[in-house]
């Protein structure tokens, strides 16, 4: 391999990190920005997508894209329960919604535990068992599960991106959060908003945790590190702004890939955190943030 | 037919001589778990000392680790003795505290809150990183015991379970008066100030970022030192003692236990602590029932195990009224 075909091979490897990254991320994002809600357990729902997966395909035998979207369903209605038992109760408390979200962290890890094992290796076998071979190229090969990632999380964030500039609900949506009061004031129901957002960045999650089965191990803490990266990516880009996080996305994930390829994978994740801290430090409020909270 | 101060201190006297007495009728695991709650008890009152600023921080639990391993790596790789290594230690973490106050205070709210989870990520993975001399994951054993040695005339090996257990008391009951004196000094008003009335404050010439520095400084401190004890005593600590669970642990003792009062996050550790143990049959199952009644707690209770009380006696008011009919409201 190359000089050359290294760094093409590291750009592919990136992008299909960042498109992942920002699924993940943006749910996320999109959660504290319409209920100002630090969602603690968004990996473990990436995690239950994971497992779900795992369950119906590899035992149970359900077709692969089956499998995928009955886990998006599951999750959608995992963040629906959450919306309405635990976030709503919590509006207006500032740190509530973050509390309740760490124990629900919690309960989420031990039922997995509880339900399917912690020892042991939970395997997918590939869907997909071919790679492509990028312009032909003998050495540069990405295998087709991670071609689905791509396709899957470009797929639904576009789809995100068309409901929110070109229909009414999305339009609501952003009112919300931009500003609550006056939403209400024109009639938007920040209940139902609330929960709409609430089921998207939930399925947003539970998708990517889906189509990353195959790819990962499936661990009941399988969603604390990919939390951290979200993290970064949701402060670096501006807490609330989806653009912001989206742009953010794309940076550290690019960053992270070519310092892992050429370094190691620990020294990348510091330096990511390291680079954040002395971006904050310039600007505290991150890339597109406006408004700095309390 | 006592005072209030009277019957105060007869309650203190009473617990004071149960908890003497403790050590020598329950059984040794019980006494590691004892001497856990002490140390957790220091954790969370110092947490509490930079909350009370209003800033939420998710570094505690590594700062706290700092403490460990600055004291476990002066007594492993230079002549020091146990007794030295702690405080210093406790200065070790201060110092990173005050490192990492430059960057994380000029955010606030959610920005700290996840900014000081970031930079704590960051110490914790170089401990991971950097075997030389952090050992990585499996971390850094044979850590030196505390030792009281006046040669012939007496020998104390603070490393068993009932010395230690009252070093951990003598120790935890010293910082508890030092920070409740700390909060209901000149500065701790002007920690409350600068959570409450922070435009205010600032408007009267308080210099709210420096006042938030030195609570997160001196809350660090004696994080640092609850670590070297913990350090100390299992004389093997690991990069996973301090991870993400450890800080929501701290953060789940401190708001069940109520954030308001100085002996709210007291009263989060010793009931969510002896309900852990109670249960400890469940093994797995456990961190799910702290998640319940963390839930519970937020959803019925968002004051804290504190506000319990006077929560009851506004049910039984209102029950009372009930009871009484409506007259008053057709007055």
């Amino acid at each position: 391999m190359t000089d050359l075909e290294l760094i093409l091979q590291t750009i592919i490897n990136s992008l299909i990190f960042s498109s992942f990254n920002a699924l993940f991320a943006v749910g996320l994002v999109l959660i504290f920005g319409i209920m100002q809600v630090v969602n603690f357990a968004h990996g473990a729902i990436y995690m239950v997508g994971a497992f779900s997966t795992w369950y119906l395909y590899s035992e149970n035998g359900v077709p692969f894209f089956v499998a995928i979207i009955l886990s998006t369903l599951l999750c959608a209605a995992l963040g629906l329960f959450m919306e309405r038992v635990l976030f709503r109760p919590m509006r207006g408390n500032l740190f509530g919604g973050l509390i309740v979200s760490v124990g629900m962290l919690f309960i989420l890890e031990v039922l997995s535990v509880y339900l399917f094992g912690q020892g042991l290796m939970k395997n997918i076998t590939p869907y997909f068992r071919e790679s492509w071979h990028v312009f032909g190229i003998e050495s540069i090969t990405v295998a087709h599960s991670r071609l689905l990632v791509f396709a899957v999380a470009t797929f639904i964030l576009g789809g995100f991106w068309l409901f929110m500039t070109r229909t009414r609900l999305g339009w609501a949506m952003k009112a919300c959060a931009q500003n609550p009061e006056a939403a209400a004031l024109q009639g938007i129901s920040i209940g139902k908003i609330s929960m709409l957002a609430m089921v998207i960045s939930a399925a947003m999650a539970g998708a990517g945790g889906a189509v990353m089965a195959p790819l990962v191990r499936i661990t009941p803490h399988m969603g604390s590190p990919v939390l951290i990266t979200a993290f970064i990516i949701m402060i670096v880009g501006g807490m609330g702004s989806i653009e912001g996080a989206l742009i953010a996305a794309f940076a550290y994930s690019f960053f992270h890939t070519f310092v892992t390829t050429y370094i190691g994978g620990e020294i990348a994740t510091i330096l990511g955190l390291v680079l954040m801290l002395m971006f904050l430090i310039v600007k505290p409020t991150g890339l597109m943030g406006e408004r700095e909270s309390v | 037919m006592f005072s209030r101060a009277g019957r105060n201190s007869a309650g203190i006297a009473v617990l004071l001589a149960v908890v003497c007495i403790l050590p020598f009728i329950v059984r040794p695991y019980q006494l590691d778990f004892l001497i856990f709650m002490f140390i957790n008890i220091i954790l969370v009152v110092s947490y509490r000392l930079i909350a009370i600023t209003g800033e939420f921080s998710l570094s505690h639990a590594v700062i706290m680790g700092v403490g460990g391993y600055a004291s476990a790596l002066l007594t492993l790789h230079l002549p020091i003795s146990a007794w030295i290594s702690m405080p210093l230690g406790g200065v070790a973490a201060a110092l990173i505290a005050y490192i990492l106050s430059f960057p994380l205070f000029r955010m606030k709210g959610f920005y700290f809150l996840i900014g000081s989870f970031a930079a704590a990520e960051a110490i914790r993975l170089c401990w991971v990183q950097f075997i030389n001399p952090f050992g990585g994951y499996r971390g850094l054993r044979q850590i030196p015991v505390l030792e009281i040695d006046l040669g012939d005339f007496l020998y104390i090996d603070l490393g068993a379970p009932v010395p230690y257990y009252f070093f951990a008391l003598i120790v935890g009951l010293i910082f508890l008066v030092i920070m409740y004196r700390i909060e209901h000094s000149r500065f701790g008003f002007v920690f409350h100030a600068v959570h409450h009335k922070d435009m205010l404050a600032q408007s009267v010439g308080v210099n709210a970022r420096r006042y938030r520095t030195i609570a997160f400084v001196t809350g660090g401190f004696f994080a640092g030192i609850a670590g070297a004890m913990v350090a100390h005593y299992i004389t093997a600590i690991n990069p996973g003692l301090f991870g993400l669970k450890q800080m929501l642990f701290i953060l789940v003792w401190v708001l069940v236990g109520g954030l308001g009062s100085f002996a709210g996050p007291i009263l989060g550790v010793v009931v969510l602590s002896i309900i852990d143990e109670s249960i400890r049959g469940l093994n797995e199952l456990r961190p799910a029932f702290y998640g319940l009644i963390l839930i519970i707690t937020m959803l019925f209770l968002p004051d804290g195990l504190v506000s319990l009380p006077d929560k009851v006696m506004q049910g039984v008011n209102w029950l009372r009224k009930r009871e009484d009919g409506d007259a008053p409201n057709r007055e």
